[in-house]
Parts: C-alpha cells; structure tokens; sequence
C-alpha cells in the first residue's frame, strides 16, 4: 500500500495504490493511470526556455510534448539549456525532434514575432 | 476627450475574457488599456503547465493559454493599447492613460471594467527582520527575470511561504541549476497546490519546513549571506533554541498576493475583506458602472475560473450598458462561521438564473455542511469532504431559492458533521 499526490490536475487527489495495483481516491481515470506508473515508470512534463540566437536578451518558452522518464530531466535540460533557436517563433513548433531518445519532442510554447 | 462604450483596465486573462463577452453580447465600442508591451499578464511568465483544464480540457502552459485569448482579441478587432498606463479613474467613468505615442489621453466610456490583478507581498509587508541586504526578491519577480528575461538570481536559494508560486519558482530554478535549501512555512499546512508539492518538492527533495519562519537575514556584505529560520507557536511566536541556519545568497518570497486596486481605492469603491471591492451578482462595484473580476477582486487559484469571472463581468458590464441591470432588490451575502469571504457580496438584479457563490474557507476542514442560512431559514446546504483555503470554493443556487427570504440576508457558513 502506497499513498501518493495525483499530479495530472491541480485538483491534487490523494492516491493510494496496493501491490496489486488497485488504485483508489482518484476522481478520473487518469489518476489511476498516473498511480501505476508512478510505481513502475515515473513521468514528467518538462517547460523551460531557449535562448532566441538572433535576437537580444531573448528566450522563447518550451515544453516536453509528452511527459519524460523522470530520471532524465536534468539530462533533458541540458540538451534544452546548449540548443538555441532562431525567431519568429509559433506556438507548436517543434525545436529538438525526440530528444535523447525519449520519445518527446521539445516543442515552442510561445509566439514571439 | 474620446468616447468608448466600455474600456477595460487590464488585458490578463481576466481582462481579455470580459472583452470578447461584452462584444459576443453586442458592445462593438470597446477599449482594453494593458501597461505591459504584449497583452496576456501574468500568464506570459507562468510557462509551466496546469493551465485551461476546465476551459479547454487541455494542459497547457501559461503562454499557450493566453495567446488562444489574446489570438480571439485580434480575430473580433477588439481595440487594445499596450504600454499604456492608467493614470486616473473618476467617478462619472473618465479614464486618464498614458502611452508613448498617444501622449495623455481621457476616455469618456459607459462602463469600466477593473481586471488588474494582483501584486505580491513584499518583505516590508511582513517585517522581515535582518539586515537589508540585496537577494531578497519576491517569487514571481524572481520568475519574471528567469522565464521572460533568461537570469537566475541567485544559486543558494531559501523560500519562504509554500504558496504556489514558490513552489514552482523552487522546481524552475533547481532545473536551472540552482541549490534550493528548503521553503519554510509560516502556517502548519501549505497555502499551495498538493500537486505542486509533489512535483515541485518531493520529486526534487526540497524539504518543507511547517510552522517554521525566517527568525533573521544576515548579509553584512550588501548581499544574502544567511537565513535563520525558526519555528513559531500557535501565537505565531519564535520558540527559542528552535533556530535552523542556512547560508545562501538569495531569499524568495511568496508570502502572498494583494488585489490591486489603488484606483478602486481613490473612487472610494466599498471594500470587502478579501482586499478587492465588494460587487453584485453581475460583479458591479458600488460605483455605478464600475466592474471588477480576476485576481484584483479576489486572489485566483485556477486561472480559468479568472478567465470565467472576466465573463461575468463583460456580461454584466454589457448589460449594464444596454440599461438592462436594473437594482430590483438587495441582497446581502455575508461569511459566516468559518468562511473568510463570499463573493458576490450583493445580489441586486434577476438578471442571472443561478447565482454561483464562491468562497474561501479559513483553515482546513474535512466533512462539513455548507449552510446558506436567512434569519432562521435553511435556504441551502451542501455536504463538503474536504475543503482548504488555498482552493476556492464554488457553489451554484438556483435563483428560484432567493425568493421569499424572511430577511434581505443571506449567510454562508460551515457546520461540522
């Protein structure tokens, strides 16, 4: 038996699982879904900024299009943190495609002209 | 002097929604005024994710949420000036701004909406004792610098108070390679997000240090040197021999946010406990024609319920143009047993079928009654599992329930189980 915090919302249920993997306390599915794999492959959404190259003094935020395994967010970053990108950026843009290999993408979050 | 049917204060989220309601509710003449150089708010810094949930069953980031807004402001040619600074408000609706280009301008409008958010309590505000040395910042400047200017302000860094904005500057800046020591809370609970405490502090090991207070800043060489916590009693009183001390150059704060509402203030707008003006059921103040919704009526948790009240209040704002808010009663809604505030404070017109109160309990509390009680008579009563005063409480009543009142008062309380 495990308590835990749901994340998936800022509703923020309060979570217990047992070894079977019997979620209870979760007000939607994916408080369950978000439960077991706490317990078997940790997630998170990653959002940051890169630095705009040809502009002054500028970032443009980004974020993980899926959620990462938890233990590579510091890596992650890095990556982020030593690629920049240049403007005008849209919303949706893709500026590293699958980065390290996870599967996510870290995609543009903000318009900038 | 100009003419405008309706000028908003304000282009955030709150702002933003009032002015694509009023024009969905027939008012073309429309002026939003934003001080800042884009419109969108506070969101344009709050890059991480949580956002538009109930709006648009979606997690988005802050950015992204506004622009979907700021993107319909465009498509409906709602006017909108940036870098404008409003200087004055007067009673009979003459707004003064200024900008660059624009020189000083005075705008007649029918209807003013006040959506001008909130600003954070600073050290003053809570007489942080110590030296006064630089690396003391609040949290969301902190986040401003970091997220839209690209600098972090300190490598060692000590929060104090765990509302939401300090946890997530905690995460932002322990991912941008600063050392977070530990955030330190005043109160025996957090005043943040449970969620937020799980992926902004327990995934990263940051302890939260309950009941405990910044006792001394020390940074004799002009910048933070150390923090000295301590833990306080139920008087909220430093216990002796109970000191904790952490070297570090940087103290963020996140002890609090304020409606910001100098200009409501000069109007002489009735004021209510929450620090925003009191308004009615359409989110009028008691200046004829004069709105107010978002966090500068009273501090949001969830932005989308901020985006919801702007709603409201262009609603209100449109009706109240096309001369339809009629006074026809007053009601008046008061906090009871428990409750900090209740808004609306008034309900003064049947323009609304149902009336939704929104609330703030004072501490947590599980299994209660929610009671809507006039004089002597139940008008309502909701059974609650768990509420916290961090999370703002929203309960709908069918306007069919405010009839027949033994008396034009209506309470809002809690009731154990």
């Amino acid at each position: 038996m495990k308590e835990l915090t749901c994340i998936v919302c800022p509703r923020g249920c309060r979570l217990t699982i047992d070894d079977n993997l019997n979620v209870t306390g979760n007000f939607c599915p994916r408080g369950a879904e978000y439960a077991k794999n706490e317990l078997t492959n940790p997630k998170r959404m990653i959002t940051s900024f890169m630095r705009v190259k040809n502009r002054e003094n500028c970032v443009v935020s980004v974020k993980t299009s899926v959620a990462i395994p938890k233990g590579m967010i510091f890596q992650v970053m890095e990556e982020i943190n030593h690629v920049g990108v240049d403007a005008p950026t849209r919303i949706g843009d893709i500026a590293i495609k699958d980065v390290l290999g996870t599967g996510a993408d870290i995609v543009i979050t903000k318009n900038i002209k | 002097m100009i003419k405008r049917d309706l000028v908003i204060i304000g282009g955030g989220s709150a702002g933003m929604a009032a002015a694509i309601e009023a024009k969905k509710n027939g008012i073309d003449d429309i002026l939003i005024l934003e001080k800042d150089g884009v419109l969108g708010g506070i969101l344009n810094q709050c890059i991480h994710n949580g956002f538009g949930l109930t709006e648009f069953k979606e997690e988005l980031t802050g950015p992204e949420y506004l622009s979907r807004f700021a993107e319909q402001v465009e498509e409906m040619g709602i006017e909108y000036k940036l870098n404008s600074l409003v200087l004055d408000v007067t009673e009979n609706r003459i707004v003064t701004y200024s900008n660059a280009e624009d020189g000083v301008v005075l705008v007649e409008a029918k209807a003013i909406v006040f959506a001008t958010g909130c600003y954070e309590r600073s050290a003053g505000a809570i007489q942080l004792s110590g030296d006064r040395c630089s690396g003391i910042i609040t949290a969301g400047t902190a986040q401003k610098y970091l997220n839209i200017h690209g600098f972090l302000v300190g490598k060692r860094i000590v929060i104090l108070g765990s509302g939401d904005i300090g946890l997530i500057m905690a995460r932002r800046m322990t991912l941008e390679g600063a050392k977070v020591l530990c955030v330190s809370e005043l109160m025996p609970y957090s005043n943040g997000l449970n969620r937020n405490i799980a992926q902004c502090l327990n995934d990263y090991n940051i302890p939260l240090y309950l009941s405990r207070s910044v006792l001394r800043v020390e940074g004799k060489s002009g910048r933070v040197e150390k923090v000295v916590l301590a833990a306080v009693d139920d008087k909220m009183k430093f216990i002796p021999g109970t000191e904790m001390e952490f070297e570090c150059d940087t103290l963020l704060l996140s002890v609090g946010l304020v409606p910001y509402v100098s200009l409501l203030d000069k109007l002489h707008a009735e004021m209510s406990s929450t620090r925003g003006a009191k308004v009615n059921d359409q989110l009028m103040t008691s200046i004829p024609g004069v709105f107010a919704c978002g966090n500068c009526l009273h501090v949001h948790d969830v932005v989308d319920f901020v985006t919801d009240e702007g709603r409201d209040a262009g609603r209100g704002a449109a009706n109240y143009i096309k001369g339809l808010s009629e006074k026809k009663k007053h009601i008046a809604i008061k906090p009871g047993n428990g409750v900090s505030y209740v808004i609306p404070q008034f309900i003064e017109t049947d323009l609304n079928n149902d009336i939704t109160f929104k609330f703030r309990v004072r501490k947590p509390v599980k299994n209660v009654f929610v009671n809507f009680k006039s004089g002597d008579q139940l008008v309502n009563k909701v059974v609650k599992p768990v509420l916290i005063p961090s999370e703002m409480v929203m309960i709908k009543l069918n306007k069919d329930k405010l009839t027949n009142l033994p008396i034009d008062e209506i309470e809002v309380s809690l009731e154990e189980r």
